[in-house]
C-alpha cells in the first residue's frame, strides 16, 4: 500500500520537477542542490529553498520600495538584483534569474518604465517559481513521512 | 549584464586600437603629402631646364663672340701696325733720299746727282721701300726760270695729259725718277690737282705730305703720293711758312701702290682668309676714301673692327676696318652642350619624377597593406573575442540541454525514444567539448593563454588522466597504461592543467581510434633516449609495407599488448635498454639527482602508442591543422572535429617542446611530445604545503610480490606502479616458474625474497597449461610452512563474472585489480587484499561519483565568503558533500575577521561583488595581512613558523560571469583563481586541484 503511494508520490514529484524543467523554471542547478542532499544533510533543499524565499521576498519588497520612489536609486536597485540574481542562480530557478537580468539591463539604462516591467516580471516569476517549489516540498515530505512510517 | 558590459568594453577597445592604428597613417611623408603637385614639379622642374639651357646656350654663345671679337681687334690691329710701321719705314726713306737730293744736288756744285745716278741709286735701295711703287723728285721752276729749264734739260714742261703745261706762276717738273715710274719725267706735278695741293702743303709744313687715294697713273691701283719738300739752303731753326716756300727747291715724291702693298702685306699675316680688311682715307669724315678693298659690303657686318692708322700725316686721317669674311658660325659646341644639359636634366627630372610616383605607389600600397592588417588583426581579434563569448554562451544553454536529456533518460523511455535521447545526449556531450576546445584555441590564439608555474607531481597527472579514460578502454578491451621512467623527477615546475590536457588530448585520440591492442603511455627524460633512437636504423617508417602481417597476428610483437605499433621504440627489444638502464643507474641514482640539480630545467619526453587506426599517409602532414581530420570519414564514423591536436601542438610549442608522430596505417600511431619544466628544488617544495611526493600509503613499503606476466612491457608497467608503493618486484614468466620460485624460498631458510603478494595477468592465467589448478597446487604447497600466504591478485583488463568466479575458486584474491593500473587504485586494492591500513571511507555513493575532489577536499577547512544567504548555503552544502569543513562569512569583514592570523583555513572561497567590502577589497586585505606576517616571521627565527611556511590562503573567486578580465583582476588583487557559481565539479576540481593537497583516501 505504501509502496504504491510512494511510488505514485515520486511520479509525482518527478513529474512536476519536470515540468518545472520543461518550463524554464528550474535548471539543472536544481538538480546539483538536489545531490547536494544527503543522509548527512536530509533537508538540505528544503532549508535552502525556504532560505532563498525570505530572502526573495526581502529583496522583492525592497525592490518595490526602491521602484515607487519619485528618485529611483538605481545603484541600490542594482545591488538588490544583484542579490536575487545570485540567490536565484544558486537555486537554479532559472526563469527568475533570467527576469533580475532584464532588470538589471533596464536600471542599467536608468528606464524607469521597463524596470517597472521587469520588477512584474520578477515578481511573477517568483511567485510561480515558490508556488511550485512549495508543491514539490510537500510532496517531499509526504514521501519522507511514509517511508518514514514503512 | 556584466557580461554586457565586458563586450562593450571589448568593442570599444577595439575600436580605440583601430583609431590609433589610422593615426600613424597621418605620418604621411613629404612626397606623400605633395602628391599632387608631383606633376606640376615635373612640369616646373622641365620649364625651369629649358631656360637654364638656354641661358648657357646664349652665355657660351657670347663667349664665342667675345672671343671672335677680340680675335678680330687683334688680327686687325697688327694689320694695322704692321702697314703702318711698314708705311713709316718708307717714308724714312723717302726722307732721306729727299736730304740726299738736297745734299748731292743742290750743296754740291755741280750736281753730283743726275737721271742715271737718281734711278740707279733708287733702283737699288727700293727694297728699302718696299710700299713704294717708285719715287721721283720734281724740282720747283717758277715761270721766270722756265725756259731757262726747258733749255738745260732739253724738254718743254708738260702737264699730266701729257701736253705742253699752260703758263703758271710755278711748275713742278719730274727731273729725277726711278725707273719704275720712268713715265713721269718732264710731268709737272703741279699740274694735278692732287700733287699740287700736295705739294703746297709739304713745303709749307716741311714734312711728309699724303694726298688722298686716287688711281695712280700706269697701274691704275689705288694709291696715295707722298710729297717731301726738298731745300736748296739750310733752313733756319724755326722758319716760318714763307722762309720754306723760299727755301723750296723741289719735291720729292713717291706713290704708294697702297692696294697692292696692302695686299702683299697681308698676305703674309695669318688668318688672312678669315678677315676683310678695308683701309679707308677719312680726313674727311662724313665722305671716307676707300683706300684698300672693295666698296662692296660683303662679310659679317655685325662685327666690325676700325682701327687708327698713322702715316706721319697729320693733316690725313686713315683707319683700318675690319670684320669677318663669313658670318658669325653657329656655336654648335653652345648648342650641344645645351641641348645634352637640357635632355639630361629632362632624363634626371623623368626619374625623380618615377621615383616619386613609385615612393607613392608603394606607400599608398604599404598603407593600405597597414590598414588591412589592422583590420585583419581586429577581425582577428573580434573573432577570438567573439568566439570567446559565443563559446561561453553556448555553454549554459548546452548544459541545460544536456541536464534536460539527463533527466529525460532517467523516465520511462521506449527503447527508440532512449536511443534518440542518448544520442542526443552524446551529442550534446561532444558540442561541449568542442566548445571547450575551440573556447582554448582562440585563447591561444588571442594570446591570452598563459601557462602557470606551479609545482605539480608528473606521475599523478598521468594516473590521472588514465582514470579518466579507463572505463572507455576497459569497455573496448584496451590495455591502456603509464610508464614512468625512475630518472624523471617527482615534481616539476610548470602548468599541470595544460600538461594534462596535452596528455587527455592524445590518449582521447588514441582510445577513440583504437579498437584493439594497447594504449601505451610512456614518460622519460628525452636525454635518455638519444643513444637509443641513434643506434636504431630506421629502416620503415610509416610504411604501409608491413600491413599484410599483422592482420590477425596479435601476440607476436613485443609491445605492450602484443599487437604491431608504429614506432617500435616503445616494444620490449628497445624498452627494456630503458628499464636496465635505470636499475643500473639505480645506484648512482642519488648522486646524479644531486648533480642534476644543477642544471634547472627538464626535457621531459612523453609518447602514446597506440594500435589504432592509425593516419593515412596523405594526411599526415596536415595532422596539426585546426579541423583537418585524417578524411571526412573519419569524422563520421568516429566523429570530433580535429581541433584537438592543433591546440595539442600549440601547447607543447607554449611549453617549449615539439610534438611529432609516426603512424603507421592499419598498424598505429605513436605521437611523442618533449616539454621543458622547471625542476623543482626540494627545498622550495619542502617549504611549502604543496605535497612532497604523491600521497601514495607508505603501509606497502617492503613488501615483496612477483609479477606473473608473458609480455615483459606490461611487466615493467606493472612493476613501475608497484615500484611507486615501495613495493620490492620480480619477475616470472608463468605461474609455475613463480609458484617454483615460491617453493624454493620456502624451503630455504628465507632470506630470499619471499613474495607477499603475486599478481597474474589474467590472459596468462586463462591460457595454456597454467589452468586454475595449478595455483591450487601452489597453495597446497605453501600450507606445510610457516610463512604467510602469498595473496594471490589477478590483473585484468576485463572480467566477466564467470571468469571472476573461476579466479576465486582457483584461490585468487576477491580483488582483482582492474586495468589499466594506477598507483592510488593499486594500493587501494592492495589494502583490501593486505587488510593493511585504515578503512576511513566516508560515504560510499561519493566515493564513487567524484573520488578525486573528495581527494581533494576531504577534511580541509574552508571558508565561504558570500553576502548572499541562499548562495552561501548552496556552495557551503557543495564543499561539505566533498567533506570539507565549510565554515561562512557575510561579508569581506566578517572574512577578514576570521582569516586574522593564526587561523587553520585551507583554502577561501570569495564571492566577488559584495556591498561594502567587495572580494577583492577583502583579497586585497588579507594578502596585506600575511605578508606582514610573513614579514615578521621571517625576521625572527622561531621552530614552528619555519616549518609552517609562509601564510597564504588560498582565496578562489566565486563569480558568476567568468571573463578574462575578471580573472586578471581575479590574480591583480591576490587570489589564486575563481570557480564558475554555482559550483561545477570539473571547474571546482581544476580551480582546487592546483591548491590543495590531495588527501588520501585510504592513507596512512
Amino acid at each position: 500500500m505504501n509502496h504504491m503511494a510512494i511510488a505514485a508520490l515520486k511520479t509525482q514529484r518527478r513529474n512536476l520537477v519536470q515540468s518545472m524543467f520543461d518550463e524554464g523554471v528550474l535548471d539543472n542547478q536544481f538538480n546539483q542542490l538536489q545531490d547536494l542532499q544527503d543522509s548527512s544533510n536530509p533537508n538540505f533543499v528544503e532549508e535552502v529553498i525556504a532560505l532563498f524565499c525570505n530572502d526573495a521576498e526581502r529583496i522583492i519588497t525592497e525592490l518595490n520600495r526602491y521602484l515607487n520612489d519619485q528618485n529611483v536609486d538605481f545603484s541600490k536597485l542594482d545591488s538588490y538584483v544583484h542579490q536575487l540574481k545570485g540567490s536565484s542562480s544558486s537555486i537554479g530557478a532559472y526563469r527568475l534569474k533570467l527576469a533580475c537580468v532584464n532588470l538589471r539591463q533596464a536600471s542599467e539604462e536608468r528606464n524607469k518604465e521597463e524596470c517597472a516591467g521587469a520588477f512584474n516580471s520578477i515578481r511573477r516569476e517568483y511567485y510561480v517559481v515558490r508556488s511550485k517549489l512549495q508543491v514539490l516540498m510537500q510532496l517531499e515530505r509526504h514521501i519522507v513521512n511514509l517511508e518514514n512510517q514503512q | 549584464m556584466g557580461l554586457k558590459l565586458q563586450q562593450s568594453q571589448h568593442h570599444h577597445s577595439v575600436a580605440v586600437k583601430v583609431n590609433e592604428q589610422m593615426g600613424t597613417k597621418r605620418g604621411y611623408t613629404f612626397i606623400q603629402s605633395n602628391r599632387a603637385w608631383l606633376p606640376k614639379f615635373l612640369l616646373l622642374w622641365v620649364v625651369v631646364m629649358a631656360f637654364i639651357s638656354a641661358w648657357i646656350y646664349k652665355k657660351m654663345d657670347a663667349d664665342s663672340k667675345v672671343r671672335r671679337e677680340e680675335v678680330l681687334i687683334t688680327m686687325c690691329d697688327q694689320r694695322a701696325r704692321v702697314l703702318q710701321d711698314q708705311f713709316r719705314v718708307s717714308v724714312n726713306h723717302v726722307h732721306a733720299l729727299a736730304i740726299l737730293v738736297s745734299t748731292f744736288h743742290y750743296y754740291k756744285n755741280p750736281s753730283a746727282i743726275d737721271q742715271e745716278t737718281f734711278a740707279e741709286y733708287t733702283a737699288r735701295t727700293a727694297f728699302e721701300r718696299p710700299l713704294l711703287s717708285g719715287v721721283a723728285y720734281a724740282e720747283r721752276v717758277v715761270h721766270s726760270e722756265r725756259e731757262k729749264f726747258e733749255r738745260q734739260h732739253g724738254w718743254t714742261i708738260k702737264t699730266m695729259e701729257r701736253e705742253a703745261s699752260p703758263i703758271r706762276d710755278e711748275y713742278a717738273p719730274v727731273i729725277f725718277s726711278q725707273e719704275t715710274v720712268s713715265y713721269i719725267e718732264s710731268l709737272d706735278m703741279m699740274s694735278g690737282e692732287e700733287d699740287r695741293e700736295n705739294i703746297l702743303r709739304s713745303r709749307a709744313t716741311g714734312k711728309a705730305v699724303l694726298t688722298s687715294p686716287f688711281r695712280l697713273l700706269g697701274s691704275h691701283h689705288l694709291g696715295v703720293v707722298l710729297t717731301f719738300p726738298v731745300y736748296k739752303s739750310k733752313l733756319p731753326t724755326r722758319p716760318t711758312v714763307e722762309e720754306r716756300i723760299e727755301a723750296t727747291a723741289g719735291y720729292l715724291g713717291g706713290a704708294f701702290d697702297v692696294e697692292s702693298l696692302v695686299e702683299n702685306l697681308l698676305g703674309q699675316l695669318a688668318g688672312n682668309q678669315a678677315i676683310l680688311v678695308n683701309v679707308y682715307d677719312v680726313t674727311n669724315s662724313s665722305d671716307p676714301m676707300i683706300m684698300y678693298g672693295h666698296q662692296n659690303q660683303d662679310g659679317d657686318l655685325a662685327l666690325v673692327h676700325e682701327s687708327k692708322l698713322d702715316f706721319g700725316d697729320p693733316s690725313r686721317k686713315h683707319q683700318m676696318i675690319c670684320r669677318y669674311h663669313q658670318k658669325a658660325p653657329t656655336s654648335w659646341t653652345a648648342l650641344t652642350t645645351a641641348f645634352l644639359f637640357f635632355v639630361i636634366c629632362l632624363l634626371v627630372g623623368y626619374i625623380l619624377y618615377g621615383a616619386a610616383m613609385h615612393i607613392v605607389k608603394v606607400e599608398d600600397d604599404f598603407h593600405e597593406m597597414q590598414e588591412l592588417k589592422v583590420r585583419a588583426e581586429a577581425a582577428d581579434v573580434a573573432k577570438s573575442q567573439f568566439l570567446a563569448t559565443v563559446s561561453h554562451e553556448i555553454r549554459t544553454p548546452m548544459n541545460g540541454i544536456l541536464g534536460m536529456l539527463a533527466l529525460l533518460l532517467d523516465t520511462d523511455l521506449s527503447s527508440t525514444q532512449r536511443d534518440y535521447a542518448l544520442t542526443a545526449q552524446v551529442c550534446g556531450k561532444a558540442l561541449i567539448t568542442l566548445i571547450n576546445e575551440v573556447l582554448d584555441r582562440a585563447k591561444i590564439e588571442a594570446g591570452k593563454l598563459e601557462l602557470e608555474t606551479v609545482p605539480f607531481n608528473i606521475r599523478s597527472i598521468f594516473d590521472d588522466v588514465l582514470s579518466l579514460f579507463s572505463e572507455k578502454s576497459r569497455n573496448k578491451g584496451l590495455e591502456l597504461a603509464v610508464f614512468v621512467s625512475d630518472n624523471v623527477p617527482e615534481m616539476v615546475i610548470g602548468d599541470p592543467g595544460r600538461f594534462r590536457q596535452i596528455i587527455t588530448n592524445l590518449v582521447g585520440n588514441s582510445v577513440k581510434f583504437t579498437e584493439r591492442g594497447h594504449i601505451f603511455v610512456k614518460a622519460h627524460l628525452a636525454e635518455n633516449t638519444k643513444p637509443m633512437t641513434e643506434a636504431k636504423p630506421e629502416n620503415h617508417f610509416n610504411g604501409g609495407l608491413d600491413e599484410g602481417m599483422l592482420i590477425s597476428g596479435a601476440g607476436h610483437f613485443k609491445t605492450l599488448s602484443g599487437y604491431e605499433a608504429a614506432d617500435e621504440r616503445n616494444s620490449w627489444d628497445y624498452f627494456k635498454h630503458l628499464v636496465l638502464e635505470e636499475e643500473l643507474r639505480y645506484d648512482a641514482s642519488i648522486n646524479m639527482a644531486i648533480a642534476d640539480e644543477a642544471s634547472r630545467g627538464v626535457t621531459l619526453m612523453v609518447s602514446v602508442e597506440d594500435t589504432g587506426i592509425g593516419i593515412p599517409l596523405i594526411a599526415q602532414d596536415r595532422v596539426f591543422m585546426p579541423f583537418m581530420q585524417a578524411d571526412s570519414s573519419t569524422s563520421r564514423n568516429y566523429g570530433g572535429t580535429g581541433i584537438g591536436l592543433s591546440i595539442t601542438k600549440c601547447l607543447v610549442e607554449l611549453m617549449g617542446g615539439h610534438i611529432s608522430f609516426i603512424s603507421r596505417p592499419q598498424v598505429g600511431s605513436t605521437f611523442s611530445f618533449t616539454t621543458v619544466f622547471e625542476r623543482c628544488k626540494k627545498a622550495s617544495y619542502n617549504d611549502t604545503k604543496k605535497p612532497v611526493a604523491e600521497d601514495l600509503p607508505s603501509g606497502f613499503r617492503g613488501l615483496k610480490a612477483i609479477v606473473v606476466d608473458g609480455k615483459p612491457v606490461r611487466a615493467a608497467v606493472t612493476r613501475y606502479h608497484l615500484k611507486r608503493l615501495g613495493i620490492l618486484v620480480e619477475f616470472a614468466n608463468s605461474v609455475k616458474i613463480a609458484a617454483s620460485e615460491c617453493g624454493k624460498n620456502g624451503s630455504s631458510c628465507g632470506s630470499k625474497i619471499q613474495p607477499d603478494i603475486i599478481l597474474v595477468e589474467k590472459d596468462l592465467w586463462l591460457s595454456g597449461e597454467d589452468g586454475g589448478l595449478s595455483l591450487r597446487m601452489f597453495d597446497g604447497k605453501q600450507n606445510g610452512h610457516v610463512f604467510k600466504l602469498p595473496k594471490l591478485i589477478l590483473l585484468a583488463t576485463n572480467i566477466t563474472n564467470v571468469e571472476l568466479e573461476k579466479a576465486k575458486v582457483a584461490g585468487f584474491a576477491d580483488t582483482v585489480i582492474m586495468k589499466p593500473m594506477r598507483a592510488t587504485m593499486v594500493a587501494a586494492c592492495l589494502q583490501q587484499v593486505l587488510g593493511i591500513g585504515k578503512k576511513r571511507q566516508p560515504g560510499k555513493h561519493m566515493l564513487n561519483r567524484s573520488p578525486i575532489l573528495q581527494g581533494l577536499l576531504c577534511g580541509k577547512k574552508i571558508l565561504v565568503v558570500d553576502d548572499n544567504l541562499v548562495n552561501r548555503r548552496v556552495a557551503a552544502g557543495a564543499l561539505k558533500k566533498f567533506g570539507a569543513a565549510v565554515e561562512c562569512a557575510e561579508s569581506g569583514k566578517a572574512a577578514l575577521k576570521l582569516l586574522q592570523l593564526p587561523h587553520c583555513f585551507d583554502a577561501c572561497f570569495m564571492d566577488i561583488q559584495m556591498p561594502e567590502m567587495d572580494g577583492f577589497e577583502a583579497t586585497r586585505r588579507i594578502r596585506m595581512m600575511e605578508s606582514q606576517a610573513n614579514e615578521q616571521m621571517n625576521g625572527s627565527i622561531d621552530e614552528d613558523s619555519a616549518s609552517k611556511g609562509e601564510w597564504h590562503v588560498p582565496i578562489l573567486a566565486m563569480t558568476a560571469d567568468v571573463f578574462l578580465a575578471t580573472y586578471d583582476e581575479c590574480l591583480k588583487c591576490g587570489m589564486d583563481g575563481y570557480v564558475s557559481k554555482p559550483f561545477e565539479e570539473e571547474n571546482l576540481y581544476q580551480a582546487v586541484a592546483k591548491f590543495l593537497k590531495s588527501n588520501p583516501i585510504l592513507g596512512s
